[in-house]
């Protein structure tokens, strides 16, 4: 019902560029180790936007992290699963390898743009060094290209802007700056991490719009972190649910807002204020997410659970296909587990 | 309520059919997992012990606290009488540190030592703590012009410096501990006053304090019910920070001669003293002030450390 | 950045006004003449011997008179050694206290910057529990103790280096050392903290996901935001250390400033200590202001930040 905006159709291919499979992240800290991502699965297609949402610290920073090859280790390790970037797996890189993907072919924009800039550089240094580390090109190209990207993300007078200092520069002013130095040198996967969050609401729009604008023209594929639902509408194709280090479902945008099959999913959705709906009481999801140090057997959600069965505290939900792109992790799809549902609904 | 016929398994064996019941929903499960709160003096001190380092500082304090109240009483020699047939013996069952070139015994000059330092490193600390308190609390808890213009005040007197302006207070006042106490507070209250304006000024603005001002609560009462508990961490790792300060400008003025005056006995005076006799061999007259002053500062140091990383509120989880 | 600095050179000279009127209302505070002592206790020289110091005018003026020998620069004549003038002791012991002074500051701010660099990309490494370990003890150790012992050790027992003097860069080692411990323990503790503090923030991160070599991330984007602590305590460092030159200057016998200094605090040569107390903290103020405007250039914020501070 929301489709009154007419845009440029985006063009997904089936190609994939990134492929996610049984990745399992753990932190060695001083009370235990902390299971922060356990078997995440997902793929990513050229020009698609992907949305990892969930609650705070339900690995979706620590899965894009991941990606990104920001894992600081020790105290944290890879303990399983690949991490495939056009048949590349990140995972078994040395570090000097990986470098030469970061910044290039995956790039990462970050939550705060009032800290994700070096105070003491210019922003025309802070522009160029990626570029000028990665592709051998003179100070003066550089600078051009940097003008360029600039432009491109909407800063007026760019030749002046980059003997500027990040302090000198708006919040929305300097999300745009991250997103350039995201950009600059091409690459074809973007992870940004709560992109958004830090904003005022107005300059949120204006970023969003820009990401748009960006995919349209640069076709690069996107990773979304994002906890902000009403975000995740507005430009995600696809939307991945995490839980407790687990994706428990994933489907299109469509799937996901409006045939939610996952406990979880529904909660995090009634949890959001809808101007369609103006009466509806909003329904927060009680209780907290189970501690990672000893995460549970089955499914974490269960403590939570209205529909919770004997079954969830025992063993972790195999993954229902429901369609295509729609895939679950919950024992409420069982067949035996849909009787009793269907009988203690009524009642 | 009963299971359903099986159908199709779609999952392995080891799901049995009768898991398939709703869950008994037990209360507050999922509230379970909070860790029991300790208090914030608790929480710290039990963080403190399992600071070795700190811990060992600590004891090795609480010895020299002992041996500096029962040392000189405890040994069968004066601080000042002289005994010049034994000068500068080497330590032995009479003498276990040795002698000085008086014949003094340097077992209980060392000990008289350990008194001078930590009444001075203490009570500098004490002094410059109560003017910090006041000062800082006043124009942290003020703010405004009257918090710009202390502030202005004390960004000057930062500019000096101590040791220098300390000098001159002792040349003036003539050599006595009051004095090296007095100078040594004239100058170093600053810092503290500083640390207090800061914790106030971070503090001030906390819920806590709204409310208690909008019952009515006067400014004293706020300053002391409210803000000092809160603001304790700092301020008490900045105290242990300034003993081994203290104690350093001691022996330090000692050792230029505007220290604590000969009979009596400072470890900047043992030291000083000791310079001429290095080349004869009488190593003791050196090692065990300069042994127990940097053993004493680094007791401190230690500690303070361990208190800042137990005291802490950003670190804590 | 105009302002900054013209704001800050006011606040040097207060202080220095300010240290000036403290050392003149503190020696006159000590009851009677600097001569009722003197070997020499005839009426007449004394009379004269007052006029010369201009003792026998009113409080005022001489007052006067001491801020006019600060702004020329001319402090008078010695009471002890009266042939000499505090300027030609200054001229003859401070350049040899500067260079002490210099050599230990850029010693120890080298070994102390290296250190803590490495002792915080190697946390909780050998590196660092050996660094830190060195840190604490270099911190407890007081100055004087460390060049008795090293005089005592290294110079007299093992014979390796002399034990006095400043007249050859060997001569200079065992000094040197026993000044620049405390402060390197110092800098490089703050440096680690404060490097270890940088190596969090998300424009770290964000350089490592430029995919930047190591060294570049360390040196070019954690080093100069993690050295802002060191720059703020460098004015602070330096005045210990050069009250720290007094002790070591008698203990290696080296002819500075502060071996003149301690004689006339022993000797109560007002003059001297009045003009090389006025000298020594106009210098160091001055340093702190120096150090100031370094901060305010390596640090783009600074405005912002004084405004900050002021609200």
């Amino acid at each position: 019902m929301n489709e009154r905006k007419k845009k440029e159709k985006k063009i997904v291919s089936d190609e994939k560029v990134l492929q996610v499979n049984n990745l399992q992240v753990s932190f060695r800290t001083y009370g235990g180790e902390v299971e922060a991502v356990r078997g995440v699965n997902f793929d990513l297609y050229k020009g698609e936007t992907l949305a990892i949402v969930g609650e705070s610290g339900c690995g979706k920073s620590v899965t894009s992290n991941a990606i990104m090859g920001l894992i600081p280790q020790p105290p944290g390790i890879i303990k399983n699963g690949h991490i495939l970037f056009k048949g590349k797996d990140l995972t078994k890189l040395t570090k000097g390898e990986l470098r030469k993907i970061q910044g290039v072919d995956i790039s990462m924009i970050f939550q705060d743009p009032m800290t994700a800039l070096n105070p003491t550089l210019t922003i025309g240094e802070q522009l160029t060094e990626g570029l000028r580390t990665h592709k051998k090109i003179g100070k003066q190209e550089a600078k051009k290209r940097a003008i360029d990207m600039l432009k491109l993300v909407g800063i007026p007078n760019p030749e002046e802007r980059l003997k500027q200092f990040p302090h000198q520069f708006s919040g929305g002013m300097r999300q745009r700056i991250v997103i350039a130095i995201a950009l600059i040198c091409d690459p074809e996967l973007l992870i940004a991490d709560e992109p958004t969050t830090a904003l005022d609401v107005t300059i949120q729009a204006q970023i969003l719009e820009l990401f748009e604008e960006i995919q349209r023209k640069k076709k690069i594929s996107i990773i979304l972190i994002t906890h902000d639902l009403g975000v995740v509408a507005k430009i995600a194709d696809r939307i991945a649910v995490m839980y407790a280090g687990k994706i428990v479902e994933i489907g299109n945008k469509r799937e996901i807002f409006y045939t939610p099959e996952h406990p979880y999913t529904r909660g995090l959705l009634n949890s959001v204020p809808r101007l369609d709906l103006e009466d509806e009481e909003l329904q927060p999801i009680e209780g907290t997410p189970p501690d990672l140090f000893s995460p549970p057997k089955g499914c974490p959600f269960t403590a939570r659970c209205d529909y919770a069965m004997e079954v969830c505290d025992h063993v972790y939900p195999f993954t229902n296909k429901l369609s295509e792109a729609h895939r679950v992790d919950c024992w409420l799809q069982d067949e035996r587990a849909k009787v009793i549902k269907n009988s203690d609904r009524v009642g | 309520m009963t299971n359903s016929t099986t159908t199709k398994i779609v999952s392995p064996q080891n799901v049995k059919d009768e898991w398939f019941r709703p869950k008994q929903k037990e209360q507050g499960r999922a509230e379970s997992v909070v860790r029991p709160s300790l208090s914030y003096w608790k929480d710290a001190w039990r963080r403190l012990r399992k600071n070795k380092l700190a811990m060992v500082g600590l004891a090795f304090l609480i010895f020299l606290l002992f041996m500096a109240i029962f040392g000189p009483i405890l040994s069968p020699y004066s601080v000042t009488a002289t005994d010049y047939p034994n000068q500068n013996k080497a330590p032995s069952l009479a003498h276990w540190f040795g002698t000085d070139e008086a014949g003094r015994d340097v077992f209980t000059r060392t000990w008289y030592g350990a008194r001078i330092s930590l009444f001075v490193g203490v009570m500098a600390a004490l002094i410059d703590f109560f003017i910090g308190i006041v000062y800082g609390g006043f124009s942290g808890y003020k703010g405004g012009r009257t918090d710009a213009i202390m502030m202005r005040i004390i960004e000057v007197l930062y500019g000096l410096p101590h040791l220098l302006v300390v000098i001159l207070l002792m040349v003036v006042m003539g050599p006595s501990l009051t004095t090296i106490i007095v100078a040594l507070t004239v100058t170093g209250w600053v810092g503290m006053a500083r640390i207090v304006r800061g914790q106030v000024l971070q503090i001030k603005n906390y819920e806590f304090v709204t409310a208690s001002k909008s019952f009515g609560a006067k400014t004293s009462r706020i300053i002391g019910k409210n803000l000092l508990p809160n603001t304790m961490g700092p301020i008490i790792v900045q105290m242990t920070l300034t003993v081994p300060g203290a104690i350093f400008a001691e022996a330090f003025l000692s050792f230029l001669g505007l220290g604590v005056a000969a009979p009596f006995a400072s470890w900047g005076v043992m030291t000083n003293d000791a310079l001429p006799v290095i080349l004869s061999g009488h190593w003791w007259r050196l090692f065990f002030p300069a042994f127990f002053i940097s053993l004493t500062m680094f007791a401190f140091n230690v500690l303070g450390d361990g208190l800042q990383d137990a005291l802490d509120p950003k670190l804590r989880r | 950045m105009a302002k900054y600095i013209i704001k800050r050179f006011f606040m040097m000279i207060a202080t220095i006004l300010i240290i000036a009127t403290l050392t003149f209302a503190l020696m006159h505070t000590i009851p009677g003449s600097p001569f009722d002592d003197e070997r020499t206790s005839n009426p007449t020289i004394q009379a004269n011997l007052e006029k010369f110091y201009k003792l026998d005018e009113p409080m005022h003026i001489q007052y006067l008179y001491y801020l006019k020998s600060i702004v020329t620069f001319d402090f008078g004549p010695s009471i002890k050694k009266p042939n000499e003038s505090v300027n030609e002791l200054l001229a003859r012991g401070f350049p040899i206290s500067f260079e002490l002074g210099m050599v230990t500051i850029l010693v120890a701010l080298l070994s102390g910057v290296t250190l803590g660099t490495f002792a915080a990309l190697r946390h909780n490494g050998i590196i660092d529990y050996t660094a830190m370990t060195f840190a604490v003890v270099g911190i407890s150790v007081p100055n004087f103790v460390l060049a008795t012992l090293l005089i005592q050790q290294i110079a007299v027992n093992l014979e390796w280096l002399p034990p006095a003097t400043w007249s050859s860069p060997l001569h200079m080692i065992l000094p040197t050392l026993a000044l620049a411990t405390g402060p390197t323990a110092i800098i490089a503790r703050l440096t680690r903290s404060s490097m270890l503090e940088v190596l969090t923030q998300d424009y770290i991160k964000m350089a490592r996901a430029k995919g930047l070599s190591p060294v570049r991330i360390v040196v070019r984007h954690a080093l100069r935001n993690a050295l802002m602590p060191v720059v703020t305590i460098m004015g602070t460092m330096l005045a210990g250390i050069l009250t720290g030159t007094f002790v070591i200057e008698r203990i290696f016998a080296i002819p500075g400033m502060g071996k003149y200094f301690v004689e006339s605090i022993n000797n109560r040569d007002y003059p001297v200590i009045m003009g090389s107390t006025v000298f020594y903290s106009a210098f160091l103020v001055f340093m702190l202001f120096l150090v100031d405007i370094v901060y305010g250039f390596l640090d783009p914020r600074i405005k912002l930040h004084r405004k900050e501070g002021d609200a």
